[in-house]
C-alpha cells in the first residue's frame, strides 16, 4: 500500500447523498480477478450511455477535474455492497482522499486498506469545501495527514479527526497482515483456549 | 457484580485476541464464508506474499453471484463469470477449503447455505466479503461484511483489526397483523432509521414481534441491517434458534451439544445492559411495505402514495428524491397501488428460503400471473429447491405461470444473465433498490414474498391482504 503523508491536488465536488457502491462501480466490472484497471468502471452509468458512449457533464470528465485527487462528496458516501472494487476504482482514477459528512462503515474501512484517506467533517465545513471544489481547476486543497489539517485555496484551514492507528498505518504504508502476523503467538494462545472452552468450534 | 453487558459486548469480549492502548483490538474470527466475486484478489495476495491460509477448516466457499439460474448442463456461457467461478474452485483446492460447486446440491447463496449446514452458530464471529453477512446475526452470532483486503487478512491470520461498535437496540413491540412479515418489519425499521441511521452500530433486534419470528424471518430482518447502515444485526438466541440448529450437518453433535447449548444460553443481553441508541416501533402500526425510490429508506405502506419532494426541507434529500422519482418514472402523489409492474423476482439471501416459497405457493393456488408479467422464483439453495419440489410447490408455481429456476443470487444484483431491461419495473423480494442494481435502467420496488406474489397476479403493486 502506498503511503499517505501530504496531498496537494484538485478537489472535485459530488454533492449527491447516499452514493452507493453499485453507483461507484456497477456489477459488470466485478467479474475481474485483478484489482487494477478498474477506473474504466468508475461511476460508469453516470459517465457512459447504454451503448458505452461517453456522456457529457460528469464532474470527473470535465477538463478542470480530469486530474482531481480529492472528492468532496454528499452524506453517506459508499453505502451498500462491501465491494472493495469501489476504492480500487477510485484509486485507479487517481483519487486519494474523500471528504464527506459521513461514510458507510465497510467502504470507510476499505479506503484505509488502499491508501485512500476518508475524512469526516461537520456539514458546514463540507459545504464550504464543496464551494471551494466548485471553483474548477482552482479548487486546490492541501491535506496534511500528520498534522490533520486541510488547507483551502484561500489559505483557510480545517482540522480533522482520524483514528490514531489507522493514521499510523497510512503514514507508513503498513501492511496490516504483516503487523498481525507479528502477534501469531497470541493467536495460537487464543485458539488453544477456545479449543478448550468451545470445543465444538474446533476443526 | 460486573457491569451488565449486551449480547454484542459478550461476543466481542470473548473474541478479543489482543487490545492496543488506543482501544483497537485484534478479534478472532470463527467462521469465514467465501464466494467468487470478492475472493480472487485475496488469494492472489496470499500467493504473492507467500502466506498460507491459517485455518482452512474454518472457511466454506460457494459460487453464487455469477451462476446461471437456467439449465446448467452447459456450464457458464459468460467467459468472465466462468473464469471467476473456476478461479474460486482452483483456489479452494489449492488451499484445502471446502467448496460447493454448481453441481453440488448444497450449492446456493452463501448466506442461505451457512445456516442450512449448521456452519452458522450462536456466539460466533462470522465474516464474508459480502455486506449481507449480517444475515447470520439472526442466530446471535456477530456477523459482518468485509472488503477483499480483510478477506485476505482473515485467510492469513483468522483475525481482524477492529474497534468495538456502538450498541443499538431496536424493539418492535406487540404483534404484527396478518399479511405483515419480517420483510415489512425491517423495511419499516429502515424507513424510521434512515439508510445511514445505523452507521457505527451493531443493532440488536428485540421485542415481541421479533421474538415471534421464525429463524427464517429473523434472517430476513438481520439481512437488511446493512441497508440501515449498521455493521451487523443481532437477535438473542432462544429455543427457536436451538431447535433450528440442532441436527444440522455442521452443528455440534451429541456430547458437545449440551455444552454448546449451556454456553449459548448465557449470550442474551443482561437485564440492565445499556445501549448507545434505542429505537422503538409498534408492530400494529406496520402495514405491508413497498419502496418507491432508489434507496432502501424510500418506503411507503401499500395503502400510501408516492411522496412529494416539495414537502422535504433538507436540500440534499429533496434533490435525491427528485432524482429517484425521475429514475423510477413516478410522479409525486400517485397511489402506490397504481404502479404497474413488468417483472417479479422472488429469491435472494433476504427472501429465498423455504418459508418464503411456501408463502408464495399458499397464495398461488388457483391464480394466474397477469398477462405480460414475467415472474421468476429463484430458490436460495439446491436444498431449498429440493425441499420445495418434495412439497410439490414447483408444480403450483408452474401452474400459476411462475418461472421456477436454479439457485443463486440471480436478479438481486444481476451479475448473471438475469437482469432487468432499461425502464423495466420489478416487484422484488431482494434487498437493494439502487439505480441499476437489477440491470441498467431497471426499476426496483422492494417487497415481501407475499406482496411480490400479489403484484404478479395484479400486474401492479397490490395489497397481499386483498388476496384473502
Amino acid at each position: 500500500m502506498d503511503k499517505f503523508t501530504t496531498l496537494r491536488g484538485v478537489a472535485a465536488p459530488l454533492p449527491m447523498v447516499n452514493v452507493d457502491t453499485d453507483k461507484i462501480i456497477p456489477k459488470q466490472f466485478l467479474k475481474t480477478i485483478a484489482r487494477t484497471g478498474l477506473s474504466k468502471g468508475l461511476f460508469y452509468e453516470m459517465r457512459f450511455d447504454e451503448d458505452g458512449k461517453p456522456k457529457e457533464g460528469f464532474v470527473l470528465d470535465q477538463p478542470a477535474y480530469k486530474n482531481a485527487q480529492i472528492l468532496v462528496a454528499g452524506d453517506n458516501f459508499g453505502c451498500g455492497s462491501s465491494r472493495e472494487h469501489a476504492p480500487w476504482a477510485l484509486l485507479d482514477a487517481g483519487i486519494r482522499c474523500i471528504v464527506s459528512t459521513g461514510f458507510a462503515d465497510i467502504f470507510y474501512n476499505n479506503c484505509f486498506k488502499n491508501g485512500i484517506l476518508p475524512i469526516v467533517l461537520p456539514k458546514a465545513q463540507v459545504d464550504m469545501l464543496m464551494d471551494d471544489a466548485g471553483r474548477g481547476a482552482n479548487a486546490i486543497l492541501s491535506i496534511d495527514l500528520k498534522d490533520q489539517v486541510i488547507t483551502g485555496p484561500d489559505g483557510g484551514t480545517i482540522s480533522f479527526e482520524v483514528d490514531p492507528f489507522r493514521k499510523h498505518c497510512l503514514l507508513n504504508g503498513l501492511d496490516d497482515i504483516g503487523l498481525t502476523l507479528e502477534k501469531a503467538d497470541k493467536i495460537d494462545d487464543y485458539e488453544a483456549k477456545q479449543n478448550h472452552s468451545q470445543p465444538w468450534l474446533a476443526g | 457484580m460486573s457491569k451488565p453487558r449486551t449480547l454484542f459486548d459478550k461476543i466481542w469480549d470473548t473474541h478479543v485476541v489482543s487490545r492496543q492502548d488506543d482501544g483497537t483490538c485484534l478479534i478472532y474470527i470463527d467462521r469465514h464464508l467465501i464466494h467468487e466475486v470478492t475472493s480472487p484478489q485475496a488469494f492472489e495476495g496470499l500467493r504473492l506474499s507467500g502466506r498460507k491460509v491459517r485455518r482452512p477448516g474454518a472457511a466454506l466457499a460457494v459460487a453464487d453471484h455469477n451462476v446461471p439460474t437456467s439449465d446448467r448442463s452447459r456450464g457458464i456461457d459468460d467467459e468472465e463469470s466462468r473464469i471467476q467461478v473456476e478461479t474460486l474452485e482452483r483456489n479452494c483446492a489449492e488451499y484445502g477449503i471446502e467448496y460447493y460447486g454448481m453441481d453440488d446440491v448444497r450449492q446456493g447463496i452463501v448466506h442461505i447455505i451457512g445456516p442450512e449446514q449448521g456452519f452458522t452458530l450462536p456466539g460466533m464471529t462470522i465474516v464474508c466479503g459480502d455486506s449481507h453477512t449480517s444475515t447470520h446475526g439472526a442466530f446471535g452470532a456477530l456477523a459482518f461484511g468485509i472488503g477483499t483486503s480483510e478477506v485476505e487478512h482473515v485467510l492469513a491470520t483468522q483475525t481482524l483489526i477492529q474497534k468495538p461498535a456502538k450498541n443499538m437496540r431496536i424493539t418492535v413491540e406487540g404483534q404484527a397483523h396478518a399479511g405483515v412479515t419480517a420483510k415489512d418489519l425491517v423495511l419499516a425499521i429502515i424507513a424510521k432509521l434512515g439508510t445511514a441511521g445505523g452507521t457505527g452500530h451493531v443493532v440488536e433486534y428485540a421485542g415481541e414481534a421479533i421474538q415471534a419470528l421464525s429463524m427464517e424471518g429473523r434472517m430476513t430482518v438481520c439481512n437488511m441491517s446493512i441497508e440501515a447502515g449498521a455493521r451487523a444485526g443481532l437477535i438473542a438466541p432462544d429455543e427457536t434458534t436451538f431447535d433450528y440448529v440442532q441436527g444440522r450437518p455442521m452443528a455440534p453433535k451429541a456430547g458437545q451439544w449440551e455444552t454448546a447449548l449451556a454456553y449459548w444460553k448465557t449470550l442474551p443481553s443482561d437485564p440492565g445492559a445499556t445501549y448507545d441508541t434505542e429505537v422503538t416501533l409498534n408492530a400494529a402500526d406496520i402495514e405491508p411495505q413497498v419502496t418507491w425510490g432508489t434507496s432502501p429508506e424510500d418506503v411507503a405502506p401499500i395503502s400510501g402514495h408516492v411522496p412529494n419532494p416539495a414537502n422535504v426541507s433538507d436540500e440534499g434529500k429533496r434533490d435525491a428524491m427528485r432524482r429517484s422519482l425521475d429514475y423510477m418514472g413516478l410522479s409525486a402523489g400517485m397511489a402506490v397501488q397504481d404502479i404497474k409492474i413488468d417483472t417479479v423476482f422472488i429469491g435472494s439471501c433476504t427472501n429465498g428460503r423455504i418459508e418464503d416459497l411456501r408463502q408464495v405457493a399458499a397464495l398461488a393456488k388457483g391464480r394466474q400471473v397477469a398477462p405480460g408479467v414475467h415472474a421468476m422464483i429463484v430458490p436460495g439453495s439446491g436444498l431449498v429447491k429440493n425441499q420445495a419440489e418434495e412439497e410439490g410447490l414447483d408444480k403450483i408455481f408452474k401452474a400459476a405461470g411462475f418461472d421456477w429456476r436454479e439457485p443463486g443470487c440471480s436478479m438481486c444484483l444481476a451479475m448473471n444473465a438475469d437482469k432487468l431491461a432499461p425502464g423495466e419495473r420489478c416487484a422484488s423480494t431482494s434487498n437493494r433498490n439502487f439505480e441499476g442494481r437489477q440491470g441498467r435502467g431497471g426499476r426496483t420496488h422492494l417487497v415481501s414474498p407475499g406482496m411480490a406474489t400479489a403484484a404478479a397476479f395484479a400486474g401492479r403493486l397490490a395489497d397481499v391482504r386483498d388476496l384473502g
